[in-house]
């Protein structure tokens, strides 16, 4: 099967500033893809490719099969499109943004419109100016769902809204991969939420791909242990399989990628012992990813 | 049915969805021919992946606990109940884990916790205490 969205060694840069460096990215049909990374490290400047907003210096990107920016209407038509900016037009009311979205998608179903107006809470003759960021942000999900698009891309939809709203937002993802088999991408910093609803996981720093990964493979490939060394050590011990260390003197806090075997091997390699071993959980990952210690291969 | 998912650890939710299956069908709570809620409606209900959800099934499927009725449903199966055993000694073991990792950094000896295990039984159930005496 052909993937949905199909990003090969793309690059990209804004001035002397490389944006984007080398990305491949991949995603089947019927997948939620959860796109992590810390500020500015490329995740909406990559989601703005998908949407054909930037051209790439070098490389392809592909979406539904086609170039995004070459057909910006077969593509744009099957995306809905979520961002933490509020890009709504303010002075509408509800049911004036719906006929106005009516509009542009040939797709938009009004039974489903009015189904999640009903569902999230909201008044269709309110003011968007009036409505407070949460329920601002349900309207912006209303319209990105309502035309049933076959991808759903989600810039950090999440930031800054209250639990409930979030809650509202993650449903929506579950929803559209149960009812529908349609295809999530979205990016996020808050790691809960996407160890969630994610099938795949990929993070992204200084506009390169750091991983690209199923889920729980990642999760089954990391451990946390707590390494008890023979000698204080000034830095973080590296040894084989180690990503990143936290810690001080004799005993540091270590992401090691491997199996438990192979991470006894490595310990015992630099003179340490293993005091305590369980799976890393996503957050442990992403930090050690973030500032590796660099284990010496 | 209520399961808790938690992303604290790094247990995959699948395997948490397994086991905490496993543990209410150990503990009695769920018994064979009980029915468990269809792959979307847990998806919803716990705000995870309808996949994740999907292959915590296939495992308890492959594992015995659960059984596919053709267009009815999942079913805890009549084997399922079989596996409790095991499994009951799994969750116990774990507990005992714990509270032999707690009692050596608190240098107890394991016959120091047997002692203290006979006092606990007596104290919770003195009824039982005469046969448990040696």
């Amino acid at each position: 099967m052909n993937p949905i969205v199909d990003i090969q060694n793309i690059t990209r840069s804004f001035g002397a500033k490389t944006a984007l460096s080398n990305v491949t990215l991949q995603q089947e049909k019927g997948t939620v893809l959860g796109l992590v990374g810390e500020n500015g490290s490329g995740k909406t400047t990559l989601i703005k490719h998908i949407l054909g907003l930037f051209k790439p210096d070098q490389g392809t990107v592909r979406v539904f099969g086609m170039d995004p920016v070459a057909d910006p209407v077969s593509v744009l038509s099957q995306i809905g499109y979520l961002s933490e900016e509020d890009i709504l037009p303010t002075w509408m009311r509800v049911d004036q943004l719906q006929r106005y979205m009516q509009g542009f998608y040939p797709t938009w179903d009004q039974a489903y419109a009015d189904q999640l107006v009903k569902e999230f809470g909201l008044d269709r003759y309110s003011k968007l100016q009036g409505l407070s960021k949460g329920q601002r942000a349900r309207v912006g999900l209303m319209a990105a769902l309502a035309y049933r698009p076959e991808l759903l891309l989600l810039d950090e939809p999440s930031s800054g809204l209250d639990p409930i709203v979030r809650r509202d937002i993650l449903g929506a993802i579950v929803r559209t991969i149960a009812d529908e088999g349609r295809t999530v991408l979205f990016s996020s910093h808050l790691l809960g939420e996407v160890d969630r609803v994610a099938d795949r996981i990929a993070m992204i720093k200084n506009g390169e791909i750091i991983f690209c990964e199923n889920l729980d493979d990642l999760k089954e490939t990391h451990l946390a242990l707590t390494v008890v060394c023979s000698q204080p050590r000034p830095v973080p011990p590296r040894f084989k399989g180690a990503v990143g260390a936290e810690g001080s003197g004799k005993e540091w806090s270590v992401v090691f990628k491997g199996t438990v075997a192979e991470a006894e091997t490595s310990v015992a390699e630099i003179d340490a012992s293993i005091a305590e071993q369980r799976w890393a959980n996503l957050d442990e990952i992403f930090v050690a990813y973030s500032r590796p210690t660099g284990g010496s291969d | 049915m209520q399961l808790h998912i938690t992303t604290s650890d790094g247990v995959p939710i699948y395997l948490q969805i397994v086991n905490q299956i496993k543990y209410l069908v150990a503990s009695g709570r769920l018994k064979a021919g009980d029915e468990v809620p269809p792959i979307r409606v847990l998806a919803e209900q716990l705000v995870v992946n309808p996949n994740t959800v999907a292959r915590a099934y296939r495992e308890l499927e492959l594992a015995g606990v659960v059984e596919k009725r053709r267009t009815a449903g999942t079913f805890i199966s009549a084997g399922g109940s079989l596996l409790a055993h095991p499994e009951q000694v799994r969750i116990l073991t774990e507990r005992i884990d714990a509270l032999l990792t707690d009692a050596r950094q608190m240098n107890f000896s394991t016959g120091e916790i047997v002692d203290l295990l006979h006092d606990r039984a007596s104290a919770l159930n003195p009824s039982d205490t005469k046969k448990e005496t040696r």
